[in-house]
């Protein structure tokens, strides 16, 4: 088998000093996540305090990101360094920017790192955003003139570069992030307990003949062979014959599915030495959640369904190769097999020739979806591993920040919000309140530091009439001024800890990211995210 | 004092006003959910001398935290030296400094960094101190990567809670953990909320693989290295004593597993994936170790400060996992009142009187409310078995293969079970499974 002889010839030579350096994140993101961050480039804009998109720089810097800059006219103030860690006694009246961006390149030496004293107004971060490189992706720290955060988003626009907003204030703090456009993410790392896709309902014709193979003679086995019949087996063997009993029908609704637990289960031999066999423990465990129809989850249905706005992007290899599975899924009405097989308990070379049937099954239906995108216009070099991976995670594959639905507006949003904070006042603790006041609260802080609680709850209550007298925004309100602007390091590093992970999740396209924004409340140690 | 001293006092005491401004800020001005007390001088002034006491891998997150957080007297444990792959997190470390103790050079960095911190270091196990030790703090602080080391702290925090007359006794247990893009953070009040063995279960050990499978029926790769690791290490004794950071050792294994892989035809088998088995790796990232490593010590100035209230008495565990967008789930865990440790009553234990004393042996190994790996059990009057001293274990070891039938222990009846990983007694009943028609 072709597996076989991939790994036959390993030089047995021990990880590399970076291999070894970086193991328990490989362990994650594997290479080519890794690949991807040493080729990133990150520019944080700060303000402000500041110390939320320093932490972020630090949890970046450690797994390796390729490069960042600091943008920061800031210079360094005792202030700092009862918030910032990144500064020491030595930094006072320095550049905070090149303070910091020194402090953080001693994490790692693999990691460039530049700093820019000079951008105070959009002129000047225009000259910095005009440079030939190419940011991956681009952070700022709030409260941050509007006109900058305008020449940043326009960046963005013409760039497709991901932003990332981040405020921290008191015990209060909220990241967002823009997407350039639909984000679509193949490698979303789904919990290994969903991904068993075994088929059962519509075994193929070389799965079934190994089933009844094994299963010819099954009463005359003797118990050694009888307890190694892979669960697998099991499940079709005894499906063929409730088909047989039920005018060719299989157990679908509940009360049959129990029933059909039942025929398996008094199938086991109970006069064997153990009293019992595991591998029919095993298929009876299975029934519920294995013997059941595929079906397309909604999130694959809206791959599917996409309307393409953008000409450039429908010729992404993400988009060809989802156009070739669903003219797969047209013609065959499934979905191609992912090819895995869990443990279960069978003799070695039994579990063996299974895993392969269901691997070569898998890769059949891969070479067709791959043969289905080399037609399509784009797609004659479309990549066969790319198609593989595709294939493999179909029922897992997701869309963050889609574009073309309308998206509900603040005021919608507020109203649902509110909504729903009536519901949980009665269900109790079960049901936490939303922490939109917060974002809204702080939004108010977004271009000026400080403001009295009055002064947030009118600002507030302008935009969204609805929260004249809420009682929440006023809570949030006074707790917001009381911080007057300052930010508190652990507040910061819980953020900073969150937005780099997003950004790595981003960056590798492994794994989900938030959509769009994500606070965080210190008093109660909890986050919500919202699409705002 | 001179009129320049005298200055220079002022000059400092005003750097440390500016430096702390946003910290004080907060402490002084109540917000609406503020404890009134927390902004009286004498509270204020207490805040000065709180000592803390902080443990394990989420060590170098939590000292940068707690020294920014204005805390001045805090000690560090950690017996651990520094491996090269902590480098990726553990980020007051360099490549030089392979091989030193981790605590030492975690405490001297952020003295250096942090003005006016004082770091005490310990390189020792948790366990080396006893309760005069863990008494002189007001608070303790984890991120342990045991969960042994865990239950061992917890139950020392309990016995000094419920042995102290005042509620200085009480030393609230911040314990954070990571996993990947996943953590939680929680704070127990030893005796009065539900503790770390209350909370066991939801941390449940992963089943272990038969080792019939690993002996005769290999299928996965980790069945090859497990065969490698424990039979045929055993077999050739290759090297004296297996070091699981010897690449050399780590080698020989890769190798031996690659070869009953070849035979089975199992594929798969990589020195990385042989290295997770043999060491039960868990992925650990900088990201996560800072969100709950910062969670912890966010409640812990809360606690210190009453700025805000603190997770403890009602919601007292969150839940963090950033894998699919990112979500917390902040909720109250109840205490047990049948929890070993801080419970009264003993709890139910599930068995067939007709298994064996060893067979029950191991299953507390793999109950995930009890997991015993070297108990020893002993019933009213009568010792069943004792791990030590060597002479019981011999005079009782005949018991092991006896059932609990014929040992005379009927339903209900009331066990004592012991583990030298911990300073405690489980108190269990047995509930005996009716007996099954064969």
């Amino acid at each position: 088998m072709t597996e076989i002889l991939a790994q036959t010839p390993p030089i047995l030579h021990g990880p590399s000093d970076k291999e070894r350096k970086y193991d328990r994140q490989l362990r994650l993101w594997a290479a080519s996540g890794q690949a991807a961050l040493e080729a990133a480039n990150i520019l944080l804009i700060n303000s402000g305090p500041g110390t939320a998109g320093i932490e972020t720089l630090k949890n970046l810097v450690l797994p390796g990101i390729g490069k960042f800059t600091i943008a920061d006219n800031a210079l360094v103030q005792e202030v700092d360094l009862g918030v910032n860690f990144f500064l020491d006694e030595s930094s006072l009246g320095k550049s905070r920017a090149q303070c910091c961006t020194e402090l953080l390149l001693e994490l790692n030496p693999e990691v460039d790192g530049s700093w820019n004293s000079t951008v105070t107004d959009t002129a000047s971060l225009q000259k910095l955003l005009d440079v030939p490189e190419i940011f991956t992706m681009i952070m700022y720290s709030l409260p941050l003139q509007p006109e900058m955060i305008q020449a940043i988003e326009t960046y963005g626009r013409q760039h497709g570069t991901p932003l990332v907003a981040i405020h921290s204030v008191g015990f209060y703090s909220y990241f967002r992030i823009a997407l350039p456009g639909t984000f679509p993410i193949v490698d979303t790392h789904p919990d290994e307990t969903a991904t068993t896709d075994l088929r059962l309902l519509s075994p193929w014709p070389e799965l079934s003949k190994f089933a009844s193979e094994m299963t010819k003679d099954i009463e005359n086995l003797d118990h050694h062979e009888h307890g190694h019949i892979p669960m697998v087996v099991i499940l079709l063997y005894y499906l063929n014959i409730w088909k047989e009993e039920h005018n060719g029908a299989y157990p679908t609704a509940y009360s049959e599915k129990t029933a059909f637990r039942e025929l398996v289960s008094k199938a086991m031999r109970r006069d064997n030495p153990e009293g019992g066999e595991e591998n029919f423990e095993e298929a009876v465990a299975a029934v519920m959640k294995h013997v059941v129809a595929p079906s397309v989850p909604s999130s694959l249905k809206q791959v599917f369904e996409y309307e393409h706005n953008d000409e450039q992007q429908s010729k992404s290899s993400f988009w060809i190769i989802a156009e070739a599975l669903k003219q797969f899924y047209a013609e065959h009405q499934r979905l191609p097999v992912a090819g895995g097989l869990p443990d279960m308990k069978a003799q070695s070379n039994v579990y063996i020739r299974l895993q392969n049937i269901y691997k070569e099954k898998a890769r059949q239906d891969a070479n067709d979806v791959f043969s289905r995108a080399q037609q399509i216009s784009g797609g004659e070099n479309i990549d066969r591993a790319e198609v593989e991976l595709f294939c493999t995670n179909a029922r897992f594959i997701k869309l963050i920040n889609t574009t073309g639905e309308e998206p509900p507006s603040m005021g919608q949003i507020i109203e649902r919000e509110l909504g729903n904070d009536e519901i949980s006042a009665i269900a109790g603790p079960e049901m936490p309140m939303s922490l939109i006041s917060i974002y809204l609260a702080l939004s108010v802080l977004s271009s000026t530091s400080v403001a009295s609680a009055d002064d947030i709850i009118a600002a507030v209550c302008e935009k969204a009439p609805t929260l004249n007298n809420n009682e929440r925004l006023a809570q949030v309100a006074q707790e917001l001024s009381r911080a007057a602007g300052g930010e508190l390091h652990n507040i910061s590093a819980v953020i900073g800890g969150m937005v780099a992970q997003e950004i790595i999740k981003i960056i590798t396209k492994q794994y989900i990211p938030i959509d769009n924004t994500c606070i965080f409340d210190g008093i109660e140690s909890r986050c919500q995210v919202l699409r705002l | 004092m001179s009129v320049e001293t005298q200055r220079a006092a002022h000059l400092v005491a005003d750097s440390e006003t500016m430096r702390w401004k946003y910290l004080d800020q907060i402490r002084r001005n109540p917000g609406p959910l503020t404890d009134p007390m927390a902004v009286e001088e004498e509270f204020l002034a207490q805040f000065e001398k709180f000592k803390i006491f902080g443990a394990g891998g989420l060590g170098c997150e939590i000292l940068k935290n707690l020294a920014m957080s204005k805390f001045k007297d805090i000690h560090v444990i950690d017996m651990d030296t520094i491996d090269i792959s902590n480098l990726n997190r553990q980020f007051l470390f360099r490549k030089s400094d392979v091989g030193k103790f981790k605590a030492e050079v975690a405490a001297r960095f952020v003295e250096q960094r942090v003005k006016g911190v004082k770091i005490t270091a310990h390189n020792n196990r948790i366990q080396d101190f006893d309760d005069e030790f863990y008494k002189q703090f007001q608070l303790v602080i984890c991120g342990l990567d045991s969960i042994e080391a865990r239950r061992w702290i917890n139950a020392m925090l309990v016995s000094i809670a419920e042995e102290a007359e005042d509620p200085d006794g009480i030393k609230p247990l911040i314990d954070g953990g990571t996993e990947g893009f996943k953590g939680q953070a929680r704070v127990i009040l030893p005796s009065i909320t539900s503790c770390i063995e209350c909370q066991l279960d939801m941390h449940a050990p992963r089943a272990a693989v038969p080792l019939c499978t690993i002996a005769s029926i290999p299928r996965q790769p980790e069945h090859c290295v497990e065969w490698a690791h424990v039979i045929a290490w055993e077999e050739e004794k290759p090297f004296p004593k297996l070091d699981k950071d010897d690449p050399e050792h780590v080698t020989w294994i890769y190798q031996k597993a690659l070869k009953r892989a070849e035979e089975f035809n199992i594929p798969g088998i990589t020195y990385s994936l042989t290295q997770g088995t043999i060491k039960n790796i868990i992925p650990a990232i900088a990201s996560t170790n800072a969100i709950i490593a910062a969670a912890c010590c966010n409640e812990a100035f809360k606690i210190a400060t009453n700025s805000a209230p603190c997770l403890g008495f009602e919601n007292n565990y969150m839940m963090y996992s950033g894998n699919d967008s990112i979500y917390t789930y902040t909720f109250k865990h109840e205490k047990k009142e049948d929890c070993p440790v801080c419970g009264r009553e003993a709890r139910p234990l599930e068995a067939d009187p007709n298994m064996t004393l060893q067979d029950l042996l191991d299953s507390l190994a793999l109950r995930p409310e009890a997991q015993l790996k070297k108990p020893s059990i002993r019933a009213e009057g009568k010792t069943l078995y004792m791990q030590v001293p060597q002479s019981l274990e011999e005079q009782t070891r005949p018991n092991l293969s006896k059932s609990l039938k014929d040992l005379g222990l009927e339903n209900g009846q009331e066990v004592v079970v012991t583990d030298p990983a911990f300073p405690l007694e489980f108190n269990f009943y047995f509930r005996f499974k009716a007996a099954e028609s064969s």
